[in-house]
């Protein structure tokens, strides 16, 4: 590959080329036009979009959606006590989907992170990066073989005269289908987090007479906060805007399912104003991360 | 530490992975299952179900819809991605920490928000929904995928390479061409398969923008309710899975050897 190559493009195009060189900035420009066009104009101008819908409303007679300010559907969303319990709701799941997803990745991602041989660590890694990408779907819809009436779990506990959660309007099943879900999410960054600790700070913490749970609790654990905050921002963002899980294993409704139900009346307005109520709470939940330090963490 | 810690440490790993493997091993199962309900233990063993699904047209045709707004998707975000990772990595300019943060953006959100919000603007735009809007859609977050891959790889390779072609007198498309993008040729692959898998799979955003098209996942959602399409659902879920994470595997290997200017080579 010399430059006495032929050259790939005519005359025209070679000057183009020779005259973007000399112009760095037109040439950032032309890279940056088509990706921030998109992102810009088509991703944040939907946002914009989103937020203008949520104050328009929809008519009841011809099911238009009529472009005028109000502030109905806050209004509703505000003072319907259903609004209120289905946000709890889905806050409270998502909370502790978070708490029991951290409390399950700790063991496994110290295990990777300071006791696995390199190469198993490598094994390890792939082995939980690998079910992050089959189907989301799928994994979702297994769990709910596992949890009829007839399933595997009803199998595994009938000897015990246990029962599954079953498929009803419990929560409990759909608790640990999105703990399974996400649980590589937080072992991840945890894993990364336990792994930046200098063995020396362990040393150290033990010369000085700090035992496992001391050293665990004074030394390691606060240094890996900012790792499980970046691990619990996809857990809890993951559950709050989820509504096909919702809709597989229970009959409960979450934020997700009443935005979905109204995006499908269509009651686009509606539907708008109920999605702000997920976006708000991450928005909020990512500053509170950021203040941790869950970004450099990521 | 202690040997009563690690075999601790050890026991536990172990009972999460077979937590994380046990489901997938059991849509194995059930896609070979004889009885074709969701009955526990299974009655035997049968490929019937392999059979019903591939003569099944309406599956046939959401594989293929899938496949097609994946490919869209991966081409959008291989260019889109690209470009914002040579400009991010190349160059310095005020608000480019903004630009890491506005590709992260959409995949940050809560799917339901991302779909919301292209769904509304599609609606209020009078552009109708379907395949062109899932494409638009997928290609928002997978841009992502692509510009982390690319943008690792060029920062590993010294800008130096670049600027030697252009001593040497190559404009700035000869450039690309014979420097750049073989070095980040390996980068966009792995980039592309990921965004493809990602594609291939996606439901949460696809739902708001399909308009009545199905995609597979699509098709999967409206048969679990089914009796009648359970035992396809389960053949489906199988090849789902397999189509999603064999690009991923491959992925990873292709990232793997850290590439720069060895990998720049052939």
């Amino acid at each position: 590959m010399t430059s006495t190559d032929a050259r790939p493009t005519g005359n025209s195009m070679r000057r183009l080329a020779g005259w973007l060189d000399r112009h760095a900035r037109v040439r950032l420009a032309m890279l940056l036009a088509a990706p921030m066009g998109w992102l810009v104009v088509a991703y944040l101008g939907s946002l914009t979009l989103l937020f203008l819908n949520a104050f328009w409303s929809r008519d009841p007679f011809t099911g238009q959606v009529v472009r005028e300010f109000t502030p109905n559907n806050f209004v509703e969303i505000l003072t319907n006590p259903l609004y209120r319990t289905v946000t709890l709701r889905t806050v409270a799941m998502a909370v502790a989907v978070t708490l029991t997803c951290a409390v399950i990745a700790f063991p496994i991602a110290y295990y990777m992170a300071r006791v696995a041989s390199s190469r198993t660590k490598g094994l390890l890694a792939v082995a939980v990066v690998m079910p992050l990408w089959a189907s989301y779907l799928v994994k979702a819809y297994t769990w709910r073989l596992i949890l009829s009436n007839d399933g595997v779990l009803n199998w595994l506990l009938s000897p015990l005269g246990l029962r599954g959660p079953g498929l009803g309007d419990n929560v409990i099943g759909l608790w640990l289908v999105f703990t399974y879900l996400w649980l590589p999410y937080m072992i991840l960054p945890l894993y990364a987090g336990l792994e930046r600790i200098p063995g020396s700070l362990l040393e150290a913490s033990a010369d000085l007479g700090g035992r496992g749970l001391t050293t665990f609790r004074r030394v390691i654990f606060p240094l890996v906060v900012p790792a499980l905050v970046a691990g619990s921002i996809f857990t809890f963002s993951l559950t709050l805007g989820d509504y096909i899980a919702p809709s597989l294993v229970t009959t409960t409704q979450f934020i997700g399912n009443l935005i979905f139900l109204n995006f499908g009346v269509p009651d686009l307005p509606f539907a708008a104003a109920l999605s702000i109520v997920p976006l708000v709470i991450v928005v909020v939940y990512l500053l509170v991360a950021r203040r941790m330090g869950a970004f450099q963490a990521l | 530490m202690d040997r009563l810690a690690r075999s601790l440490l050890r026991l536990s790993t172990i009972v999460v992975l077979l937590f994380i493997y046990a489901p997938l091993a059991l849509i194995l199962v059930y896609a070979f299952n004889a009885s074709g309900t969701s009955a526990w233990p299974p009655a035997g063993y049968t490929l019937r179900w392999v059979q019903d699904a591939i003569e099944n047209t309406a599956l046939r045709q959401a594989l293929l819809t899938s496949i097609e707004a994946a490919l869209g998707a991966t081409v959008l975000a291989l260019m889109l991605g690209t470009l914002a990772a040579i400009a991010v990595t190349r160059h310095r300019f005020f608000g480019r920490e903004t630009i890491s943060f506005v590709v992260i953006l959409p995949i940050s959100l809560p799917g339901i928000v991302t779909g919301m919000a292209l769904s509304t603007s599609f609606a209020t735009t009078g552009i109708p929904l379907g395949l062109f809007a899932i494409i638009v859609g997928h290609a928002t977050f997978s841009i992502v995928l692509v510009f982390n891959n690319v943008a690792a790889r060029l920062r590993r390779t010294a800008q130096s390479l670049e600027e030697a072609s252009g001593d040497l007198g190559a404009d700035s498309w000869q450039t690309f061409r014979y420097v750049t993008f073989p070095t980040i040729r390996t980068a966009l692959l792995a980039g592309g398969l990921l965004a493809f898998a990602l594609s291939f799979d996606e439901v949460i955003v696809t739902l708001f923008m399909a308009g009545g098209v199905k995609t597979l996942p699509i098709w999967i959602f409206e048969s679990f309710r089914l009796a009648r399409q359970v035992s396809l659902v389960n053949v489906v879920g199988l090849v789902a899975i397999l189509l999603s994470v064999i690009p991923v595997l491959v992925a990873s290997r292709l990232t793997q050897d850290s590439g720069g200017v060895t990998g720049a080579r052939g």
